[in-house]
């Protein structure tokens, strides 16, 4: 096989923007700000959209986060657009939230894109959406504009209440009626979903804890999380989510946002809902990765931002106990040489290439470094260290050690590298943890780009497929 | 200007360098304590009334110091603010003695900008020309040339400009995303690897509250531009050598050499000008076994010029240096203080310093007055050199 220089640049350019799209948010991060975030992200998505279209397309397939999802589908949508693409936007869409798949229309509303493939995904969209009522209700704003963006034809009724919704004394639907009811009447509102009925709760005057109480059986899982500690300021003991329920990544960032004081107090509590997470999360694989070490990052750089607070440190604290779950023996370093887990927060410098070495020490079968990579105490030893590693010490590669990063460069368009040597992965919640881990072992061997191809077509039929 | 002695008596010892952190074009160098100094402590009024700020640990210090330009209510009413003029040692629980201090009127808007508790510090010229005038005060003999006000009032005010750290660019973020270390009293500022700055504190806790006041401190002209010329510097690495290394211990070896080398190297290349040879010191203050001196450059012509204060904690040979601030003098900064120093060497006697300078009296009196100390000369005497300088 000839494999072309071209064929190389490509095969770099796919996998840097599939590690830029499954880490940035296009939110402020620790080194970069917003603006910095989105120029970068934005310049990587024109250049993948111009050079290599079809790729492009396929790494919807993937396991990106939406909102480069959403962009994605954008970019394609504005321009000219084949079948395939179709296929794959529409049922990327339908795994999307809804909230952003709405903003996503009004996004391309405001950009005047009104093709006819981008009407016809508004309306299966739409006809799939199992109640339309609903919707009408909590997003009624975004609602009423693709509805007149798409020319679509609704039944009188709703058309009724998203057009002129004081024209009529009564709905025959039901949450249309509470709606109009909430307007006026206080019972009415507590039948709505949250977001509409905190609206309706500042008209009518309704103290906080009066509503919060009431509420409760309405709010969704994630409104119940965020809520909760809003919740227990005003000593309202309803909002309480079962965090045994709850994703990894979510718990951890949910156990970090509380004071150390609360952690201590509720300790038991909360290392058992993380254990039982990471457990359910390891599902089939738990136990079967033999001596796992790994050097998780706690160092002031995990503060993330406001927007993204404590993430990379959330992902780091999640991955530990899914580590913990999958590993025969288990050795943790935090960089900052704490043990307990629970009582994290960030704090100090990176000395990354010590806890390495520290690792090494172990002679563990398996290493991972959850880090952002900015290694500075001293800066790139970490680099040397695994360089000098896998060329004088392991050049069979006994050790499989892999790099995940939880934090998009914006200034190198990918994420940090600590060494060409060790496969680095770009993460964005934990539970992704294993599949990445396996996969960076390909990435290892320098796969060339007719795999890549390959491997892409492949996850593109199992994602078409799956619908 | 008393001048006391040499400044080598000041030395980092007892301040471990660590790894350096780079953004953009600044380096900052940490400084870290074994053990942190608890007889010296930032005085609780910096500290404020804010509960956030960590516990100064009461009963285990007695002497406390304010830093110089720090603006805090010494009077106990809130429009009073004054910032300190020049830094100062106060017993712990002292009340009646304040240090000497300079209103600071703010225009009523900025002044509710900054919240009640924050530590601040005067982000003004006036730190400067403060740092100036505390370091000259004029000619101590009235020979007949200098001017009558040059005699009563010395030097002051002089108008030194000076950058504050915000304008310097990249060191706001590089501040912000510093990541200080455990047991942190210092750190040395590097614009474009040229040494801006070194601040020491007593203690870790002192550190961590007055990090973020780096930013509005005082940089001179040239730090500014250097900012502005170098966009990035490296970050000084090391290479581990790959032909010894046999065993993870080898390689770890290796990682402490590249520490020890990368210390060394700073200690006696990057910082070797900080502290001056044939600069001078004098002791302003004393108070149980803390000493206050503040100190001048040698001032010599094209190169690395600090001014800066210091205190020192116990006796002679056990005498550790507990605070540190310094000020980088920018190059027209340094020719005048060499004129300054030159005069006060010879007691401001103009001919006898021309003499020592290689230069005639008028020359001399020219050259200080396109320094900008024209005012300091006599208007008639002025004139003469003007008119001989002609001829």
């Amino acid at each position: 096989m000839t494999e072309t220089f071209a064929d190389l640049i490509a095969c770099e350019d796919v996998l840097m923007f599939v590690n830029a799209a499954i880490t940035s948010t296009g939110q402020r991060e620790f080194h970069h700000t917003q603006g910095q975030q989105r120029l970068s992200l934005s310049f990587l998505h024109a250049y993948m959209l111009e050079n290599y279209r079809e790729l492009y397309a396929a790494t919807l397939a993937l396991d990106i986060n939406d909102h480069n999802a959403a962009l994605i589908a954008r970019n394609l949508l504005v321009s000219k657009i084949d079948g395939a693409e179709g296929r794959l936007i529409a049922r990327r869409l339908a795994m999307l939230p809804p909230q952003r798949v709405y903003r996503l229309f009004r996004d391309l509303r405001a950009a005047g894109v009104n093709n006819r493939r981008t009407r016809a995904i508004m309306r299966d969209w739409l006809a799939a959406r199992p109640d339309l009522a609903f919707d009408a209700v909590k997003y009624r704003g975004a609602v009423k504009d693709v509805v007149r963006h798409a020319h679509l034809t609704l039944d009188d009724e709703t058309r009724a209440f998203l057009f002129n919704p004081h024209g009529r004394k009564a709905f025959e639907t039901p949450i249309f009626e509470t709606w109009r009811r909430a307007h006026y009447e206080h019972r009415a509102l507590y039948d709505l979903p949250y977001t509409v009925a905190e609206g309706f709760a500042d008209k009518h005057g309704i103290p906080r804890k009066v509503f919060l109480e009431r509420i409760e059986p309405r709010m969704t899982r994630l409104e119940r999380l965020r809520l909760q500690e809003n919740a227990r300021e005003r000593k309202v003991g309803a909002v309480a989510t079962d965090l045994s329920a709850m994703p990894l990544t979510r718990l951890a960032t949910y156990t970090l946002s509380l004071p150390l004081d609360d952690r201590v107090s509720r300790r038991e509590e909360l290392t058992t809902a993380l254990r039982a997470a990471a457990r359910r999360t390891a599902g089939g694989l738990a136990g079967t990765w033999g001596r796992v070490a790994a050097v998780l990052d706690d160092s002031f750089s995990a503060t993330g931002s406001p927007q993204k607070r404590r993430r990379p440190l959330a992902v780091a604290l999640a991955g530990h106990f899914l580590l913990e779950a999958l590993a025969g023996h288990y050795t943790p370093l935090w960089t900052s040489g704490r043990s307990d887990a629970l009582l994290l927060y960030p704090y100090g410098p990176t000395p990354l290439g010590e806890r390495i070495l520290d690792a090494l020490d172990g002679s563990p079968h398996r290493l991972i470094i959850v880090s952002d990579g900015w290694d500075n105490a001293p800066p790139g030893l970490a680099g040397e260290v695994l360089r000098v590693w896998r060329t004088r010490l392991d050049p069979r590669g006994r050790v499989a050690i892999t790099h995940l990063n939880p934090v998009y460069d914006a200034a190198d368009f990918d994420v940090r590298r600590l060494s060409p040597a060790v496969p680095t992965a770009g993460i964005r919640d934990a539970e992704d943890l294993p599949s990445l881990v396996e996969l960076a072992r390909f990435a290892e061997g320098r796969a060339g780009l007719a795999e890549l191809r390959a491997h892409l077509d492949e996850q593109v039929a199992r994602f078409l497929e799956a619908a | 200007m008393t001048s006391g002695g040499r400044t080598t008596r000041f030395s980092l010892e007892g301040l471990e360098t660590r790894p350096s952190q780079t953004w953009g074009g600044i380096r900052l160098v940490p400084l870290v304590r074994d053990e942190p100094i608890d007889e010296l402590r930032l005085h609780r009024r910096v500290y404020g009334d804010d509960p956030t700020v960590v516990d100064v640990g009461d009963g285990t210090y007695y002497t406390s110091y304010v830093p110089h330009a720090f603006v805090a209510t010494w009077a106990g009413e809130e429009d009073d603010a004054s910032a300190a003029y020049g830094t100062r040692l106060l017993e712990r629980e002292e009340r009646g003695l304040l240090p000497s201090c300079m209103p600071v009127r703010m225009p009523r808007r900025m002044a509710r900008r900054v919240s009640k508790n924050r530590l601040r510090f005067l982000p003004l010229h006036l730190a400067v020309e403060g740092y100036l005038a505390l370091h000259f005060g004029g000619p101590e003999i009235a020979w007949e040339e200098w001017s009558r006000r040059a005699i009563s009032s010395g030097m002051s005010p002089r108008v030194e400009e000076a950058y504050s750290g915000a304008y310097v660019r990249d060191l706001d973020d590089a501040l912000r995303i510093f990541e200080i270390h455990l047991g942190q009293c210092g750190v040395l500022i590097y614009v474009a690897d040229s040494l801006a700055s070194a601040f020491v504190v007593p203690h870790p806790d002192d550190y961590r509250a007055l990090h973020a006041t780096l930013v509005e401190d005082l940089y001179g002209e040239l730090i500014y531009q250097y900012g502005l010329l170098r966009p990035h510097v490296p970050p000084f690495g090391g290479r581990v050598d790959d032909a010894s290394v046999r065993s993870l211990r080898d390689l770890r070896a290796q990682a402490d050499r590249l520490q020890r080398e990368w210390a060394g190297f700073h200690d006696e290349v990057m910082a070797a000008r900080l502290f001056d040879g044939e600069g001078s010191f004098h002791l302003v203050q004393y108070l149980n076994e803390c000493e206050l001196y503040r100190f001048l450059p040698s001032f010599r012509l094209g190169q690395e010029n600090h001014i800066g204060e210091a205190i020192t904690v116990g006796r002679d040979e056990d005498a550790r240096l507990a605070y540190l601030k310094t000020f980088r003098l920018s190059e027209t900064q340094v020719r005048r203080g060499y004129l300054l120093s030159r005069l006060a060497e010879y007691d401001w006697h103009l001919g006898r310093t021309a003499e020592a300078l290689g230069q005639d009296e008028s020359a001399l009196g020219l050259r200080l007055e396109r320094a900008g100390f024209g005012y300091l000369l006599r208007q008639d005497v002025l004139d003469h050199y003007r008119a001989q300088a002609r001829r």
